[in-house]
């Protein structure tokens, strides 16, 4: 019976806790949901769903929004929000599409092609940017960046043709999506790598002997059978890309405007724009404002959901290539 | 046209010919060096354009990642060397909005590093022990997978999302002890303890990860060999898979604790936004982490032109320090890694079996 | 050097016919009575030997590789005729893989290895040759099936796609794929699902596959390294029926540690021991009348 009391715990007593432990995860998410979702009620319940779309100047209402105060009548929840999407979907896809291109030609590159000892430098380098805060990148594009753009791109004649919508500093797309490219690659890099070692050699050997050259023995084998990996990657730089709100707060000049493809590629490009995460983090000092504080957790809300529903569309489109025997 | 070489039949030499063959190879081998070719490059003239192409662009992509690299840490370097004086690294930061003129950032050093600590020591041990009953038990297989799933939606989850959801939780009045509460009830939400709570699931895959690897490369053998012995599975666990994973959990909370350090959103919308530690309440320590302050990202951000101060010469200097741990850190990750795979099962004969 | 092409003979692989090892020879009984000598005996066996071996389409001369400075293959030179088998046998280590290999010249995707000698594909040197060019007419069967991930027709149809410089439509492609496809004997099982992943199919389907794709360019040469050590015996007496056809139109080499197989399948074997060339010569001779004692020994069972 002594025994018994000093024993250590039993295999389903540990189970159990553990289990419990694993279990808090997904009981964290699902508060996630609830609580988000909760807050953001308002903003819904006043605005329905089309706060999601255009119509007026966003930024004035939002700075309706901070001037209510704490009783606001239902016209100071009103909001449209599409700038804000509309620069959120510019900035993500433009530099999951960069990123991805470049991500995998310079995974090709430090698979197949690079001399032994550049190699052995590129993977710490890969593995350090990777980790750099995204509070630096931020400091290096309003520092260096913004101004170079502001001064020596952007010109007197670009100032004029919009200068009664925006005005055009150097804070810009331009900049925003050419960071936010640099932040995500590494990341992309490191797994396709990854995945391109763990290629079986039984494959390439195999295309290699069948009288193929270097590169396309890496591409019709190699970066096929590393196909999940890319969509992997992908979805992961699209979700970081998304989220990212310091740096593109710092770069993109939160300006609730919607850049403009029809006003000409350069000028696209220079014009300043507001993704939903700044916008977040923007507005966190007026949080007890009932208005912002629903408005802030509806784009909360609209980017939870959206990282949800890309690790849903990644797992979903990974899953024709087992039947190939390509390696999930 | 088969040209005649002195033969070398081995059953010609005597017993011992062994030695006597392999001088003979040595002489063979040298006017074999002789005549060694060298090895030819493979030519790119039978390659197809687009191949050619491809070719230069994979060359493109790999040298210009090696420049940005340069350019983003060597200009940090030079900016921060130019703007990084010893004091600041121990002096309290002026009160005023304004940085330029005097103060340092000992606050937001303590500060990153009061929150990683916190951080790291809520999700370590969740993180392990979600790993370990993911590996070793899992059942139901559906939630062990849901489990699974669940981390790595965390882990895609924008740290802004998690820091607004922070903010909602913790200003319910059930967690008014973890942050400053005013007498009508409404909870700040805003504390050490809050944002080290957020920042635990920020760590938290990282640790899970790691610690999942290194379980799953345990072989099969050494867990049946501690079932033989007698042994129970939780005490299988305890004695001999935990020290088997060390490593690997040093490198998930390391990795962890890099992430922490670098993160921005949490601490701005989580830590109250006082330059300074300012503690709350009574209690010794408990203050502290009840307090608010801030960090060296949040100090970097405010002090950069997007934030209320103008100080890009503290921010560069602030950046750089934020840039060094965080080198460090990774450096302690590899460090790690290496020194784990000598001493850890795979340097033992355990190990070797597999 | 060799007269015009004669048809091989027929060979009937019986699987349970009684083992035929003849006894030793008296010396000198057999007209083979020399002590054996390296490479004249090249010569001497490959030279009007009716109804075996065509034009000699691979030499190899005095054919060293050296890994780092460990020499793996000692000089070793060989003949390589149209229509006929040869079979490299010997002991774990003895530098038979590393001599297929550098046939193709596959060896210099290893690091440190280089080679000493000559290796000439009719007639020209097969350094002088794009290493891609000498892979389309040396092609290589591995141990383990090695099926890319792409169905069935894709994987076949592999490298007549690459190897041309427009890429080619299916319309083709597709008869070509099927030649390659009956001439491996997998025509018939897998011509109602060409699309199916080739992962689907099992060990001796994938070999034969991988043989397909070998063939489908029409190589001169197709090498084997132990083509049937991962599969079973029934997969292994179809893959052995499918050389004796395959033999008409190429050169086979095929690396093999099981002697009786080398038996079954090939025209000529060549035995080495620690990368030497110990021995060569007709199969039947080398394994009921072997000359050299190490050969003899090898061939009793004496090490291996």
């Amino acid at each position: 019976m002594l025994t018994r009391l000093r024993q250590p715990w039993s295999d389903r007593r540990a189970e159990l806790t553990l289990g419990a432990l694993a279990c808090a995860v997904l009981l964290v998410i699902v508060l996630m949901v609830v609580f988000v979702a909760n807050e953001a009620w308002p903003t819904f319940k006043h605005n329905g769903l089309s706060w999601l779309g255009p119509g007026g100047n966003v930024d004035e209402q939002i700075n309706n929004m901070v001037n209510s105060g704490a009783n606001a009548p239902a016209e100071d929840y009103h909001v449209r929000a599409w700038p804000l999407v509309w620069g959120t979907i510019l900035t993500t896809g433009m530099a999951v599409v960069f990123g991805l291109i470049f991500s995998v030609l310079a995974a090709i590159f430090i698979v197949e092609f690079a001399p032994d000892r550049l190699r052995s430098v590129i993977v710490p380098v890969v593995r350090l940017l990777a980790a750099v805060p995204s509070v630096i990148y931020g400091l290096i594009g309003i520092l260096v960046l913004v101004p170079f753009v502001g001064n020596h791109i952007i010109n007197q004649g670009d100032k004029e043709s919009v200068q009664f919508i925006v005005q055009l500093t150097g804070a810009s797309l331009l900049v925003s999506v050419v960071i936010l490219t640099i932040m995500i690659v590494p990341i992309m890099i490191a797994i396709i790598v990854d995945a391109l070692y763990a290629v079986p050699r039984g494959w390439k050997e195999g295309a290699v002997a069948l009288g193929v050259n270097r590169w396309r023995a890496m591409w019709t084998v190699s970066v096929r059978a590393a196909r999940p990996a890319i969509i992997a990657a992908s979805v992961l730089a699209c979700a970081r890309a998304l989220g990212e709100a310091i740096m593109l707060s710092m770069v993109s000049g939160s300006v609730g405007f919607a850049p403009n493809p029809f006003d000409g590629p350069r000028l696209f490009l220079l014009e300043p724009l507001r993704p939903l995460a700044s916008t977040i983090v923007e507005d966190s000092e007026a949080l007890q404002t009932p208005a912002v504080r629903s408005m802030v957790y509806a784009f909360a809300l609209l980017l939870l959901f959206s990282s949800l529903f890309l690790s849903l569309a990644g797992f979903l489109a990974k899953q024709p290539m087992k039947k190939y025997g390509v390696r999930i | 046209m088969a040209v005649t070489q002195h033969p070398r039949t081995l059953d010609d030499l005597p017993h011992g010919g062994f030695g006597v063959g392999t001088g003979g190879g040595q002489g063979g081998r040298s006017s074999g060096a002789a005549g060694r070719k060298r090895r030819r490059h493979e030519s790119m003239s039978t390659w197809r354009w687009g191949d050619r192409i491809a070719y230069v662009l994979c060359w493109a992509a790999g040298l210009s990642l090696c420049l940005i690299a340069v350019a983003i840490v060597g200009y940090m370097a030079v900016k921060g060397v130019q703007y990084l004086k010893p004091e600041l690294l121990w002096s309290h930061p002026s009160g005023e909005v304004d940085q330029s003129k005097s103060g340092g950032f000992l606050d937001p050093i303590l500060g990153t590093i009061l929150l990683t600590i916190i951080g790291i020591a809520i999700a370590t041990p969740i993180a392990v022990a979600a790993a370990i009953w993911v590996v070793e038990y899992g059942r139901p297989a559906p939630l062990a997978r849901a489990v699974e799933s669940g981390i790595e939606v965390v882990a895609g989850t924008p740290d802004i999302v998690l820091a607004i959801f922070g903010l909602a939780l913790f200003q319910h009045g059930l967690f008014g002890w973890m942050s400053f509460t005013a007498e009508g009830g409404a909870v700040f939400g805003r504390s050490f303890l809050t944002a080290g709570a957020m920042m635990s699931l920020i760590a938290l895959p990282m640790v899970f990860g790691a610690t999942r690897e290194g379980l799953q490369s345990i072989p099969r053998h050494v867990r049946e060999a501690s079932y033989g012995l007698g042994k129970t599975k939780i005490a299988t666990i305890r004695r001999v898979l935990l020290p088997a994973v060390r490593p690997n959990i040093s490198t998930g909370a390391a990795l962890g604790m890099g992430r922490i350090a670098g993160d921005t959103a949490i601490v701005v919308i989580l830590l109250g936004a006082t330059l300074r530690l300012e503690s709350e309440g009574s209690i010794p320590g408990l203050d502290v982490l009840k307090g608010t302050g801030s960090t060296l990202t949040s100090y970097v951000y405010n002090n950069s032109p997007a934030g209320e101060g103008a100080a890009p010469e503290k921010a560069y200097a602030a950046a750089f320090v934020l840039l060094l741990l965080v080198v460090a850190l990774n450096f302690a990750v590899d460090l790690i890694a290496r020194r784990g795979a000598k001493t850890g099962l795979e340097g033992t004969r355990l190990g070797a079996g597999r | 050097m060799i007269t015009e092409e004669q048809p091989p003979p027929i060979r009937k692989i019986v699987v349970d016919a009684p083992p035929t090892v003849a006894p030793a020879p008296p010396a000198g009984s057999n007209g083979h009575g020399h002590a054996y000598a390296g490479a004249a005996s090249v010569a001497r066996h490959g030279r009007g030997e009716a109804g075996v071996g065509g034009r000699e389409l691979m030499a190899l001369q005095a054919l060293s590789v050296f890994y780092g400075d460990n020499e793996a293959v000692k000089k070793v030179s060989l003949s390589i005729r149209l229509g006929e088998v040869l079979a490299l046998i010997g002991p774990s280590g003895c530098g038979k893989t590393t001599l297929l290999r550098t046939l193709n010249r596959l060896t210099e995707l290893t690091p440190g290895a280089s080679r000493g000698g000559t290796i000439l594909l009719d007639g020209t040197d097969v350094d002088d040759l794009e290493v891609t060019t000498l892979r389309r007419r040396v092609s290589m069967v591995f141990q383990q099936p090695n099926p890319f991930p792409m169905s069935i027709f894709d994987n076949v149809a592999y490298a007549l796609r690459e190897q041309s410089r427009k890429k080619p439509g299916r319309g083709v492609v597709e008869p070509l794929v099927e030649d390659a496809l009956r001439r491996a004997g997998l025509w018939d099982e897998v011509k109602d699902k060409l699309d199916a992943p080739a992962l689907r199919l099992s060990g001796g389907q994938q070999q034969r596959l991988c043989i397909a794709r070998a063939i489908a360019t029409r190589p001169e040469v197709l090498l084997m390294d132990e083509p049937c050590s991962a599969l079973d015996p029934r997969s292994t007496l179809v893959i052995e029926q499918l050389i004796g056809d395959l033999r008409k139109d190429l050169a086979i080499v095929i690396v093999t540690h099981n002697m009786q197989q080398a038996r079954r399948v090939g025209d000529k074997v060549a035995f080495m021991y620690l990368g030497d060339l110990v021995e060569y010569g007709d199969a039947e001779q080398i394994f009921d009348a072997p000359q050299a004692q190490r050969t003899r020994d090898y061939v009793r069972g004496a090490f291996g």
